[in-house]
């Protein structure tokens, strides 16, 4: 099975790098854009079958190390 | 007294710290990142500045699950102190041992300068040699230096007279201008600038020094 986890800043924490993005888009005449972003995906490749426990593995992972979650949340996508 | 050097692949401050630590009259030992153990008796473990695991994931995220790191974190919670020196104090962060994390610089670019900073206390063995309110020069060189933690932690901070430095010019976004964080008792510091490049008489500057100093004069007698 695997797993696609989505690591993004949570809400409300200030992401210097998506704004530095939307001010490229806009400077490049991309109009509208009114706000940018930035997060990761990281796919893992995973022996477990059973999606329940597979999810439960994943989401340990990503409150260990996959994740910071002082700044950032996950989501969890099994494919 | 007793000191330890962690290195990581891809530190690259773990020699300056150790020259700092020893010029302050400590015995050192550098760890590599696969020992499991701390040498015996260390009072002291100075996690260096550097670009541990090339930055890879999160700034210091790897290295915080190192085997070393777990002897590092039993050395801290047994009362054992410890320093984080830019990349170590991101790695720091990353274990839990202090709060908070580092960001992207502000201005997203890497800021490489000597920076004025502000003792904001004088009550912890790094600082007591300095003055609270005082004014020094540390060297920065980090690209993500930009202290973030919830309203509650800084709070907490404020409150319990946490906060070791804090910048006296705009470097990097910092929350409350914070450049350094004690833990809750005090035995574990983490900065960004670097005492270490402001220690030797080769240096430009030796603001560094006394951070060693009273730190060597200090747990000795503790």
């Amino acid at each position: 099975m695997k797993a696609r986890v989505h690591v993004m800043l949570k809400e409300g924490v200030l992401d210097p790098q998506g704004e530095a993005v939307r001010h490229a888009l806009g400077a490049m005449g991309f109009e509208g854009v009114d706000g940018v972003r930035q997060g990761k995906v990281i796919e893992l490749d995973l022996a477990e079958a059973d999606s329940t426990a597979a999810h439960e593995q994943v989401a340990d992972m990503c409150e260990k190390l996959l994740a910071n979650t002082v700044i950032e949340s996950y989501r969890i996508e099994l494919i | 007294m007793k000191a330890a050097v962690i290195v990581f692949p891809g530190s690259n401050c773990d020699r300056d710290l150790a020259v700092a630590f020893r010029a302050a009259g400590m015995d050192v030992t550098m760890v590599w990142h696969k020992d499991t153990a701390l040498p015996a008796g260390v009072d002291l473990v100075g996690v260096p500045g550097g670009f541990s695991f090339g930055d890879y994931l999160r700034c210091g995220a790897i290295a915080a699950r190192s085997p070393v790191t777990a002897a590092l974190v039993k050395h801290v919670k047994a009362g054992g102190y410890a320093i984080g020196i830019c990349n170590g104090f991101q790695v720091l962060t990353e274990t839990g041992l202090l709060p908070g994390v580092l960001m992207r610089n502000a201005g997203l670019k890497f800021v490489c300068r000597n920076v004025k900073l502000t003792v904001a206390t004088a009550e912890s063995a790094f600082t007591s040699g300095y003055s609270s309110g005082e004014t020094v020069h540390f060297p920065v060189a980090h690209h993500d230096g930009n202290y973030t933690a919830t309203a509650e932690q800084v709070a907490a901070l404020k409150a319990e007279d946490r906060i070791a430095f804090t910048y006296g010019e705009p470097v990097n976004g910092s929350v409350e201008d914070i450049a350094g964080v004690l833990s809750d008792n005090r035995r574990v510091l983490g900065l960004m600038p670097h005492p270490e490049r402001a220690a030797d008489p080769a240096h430009p500057g030796r603001d560094g020094a006394r951070l060693f100093q009273s730190l060597a004069g200090l747990v000795a007698n503790a």
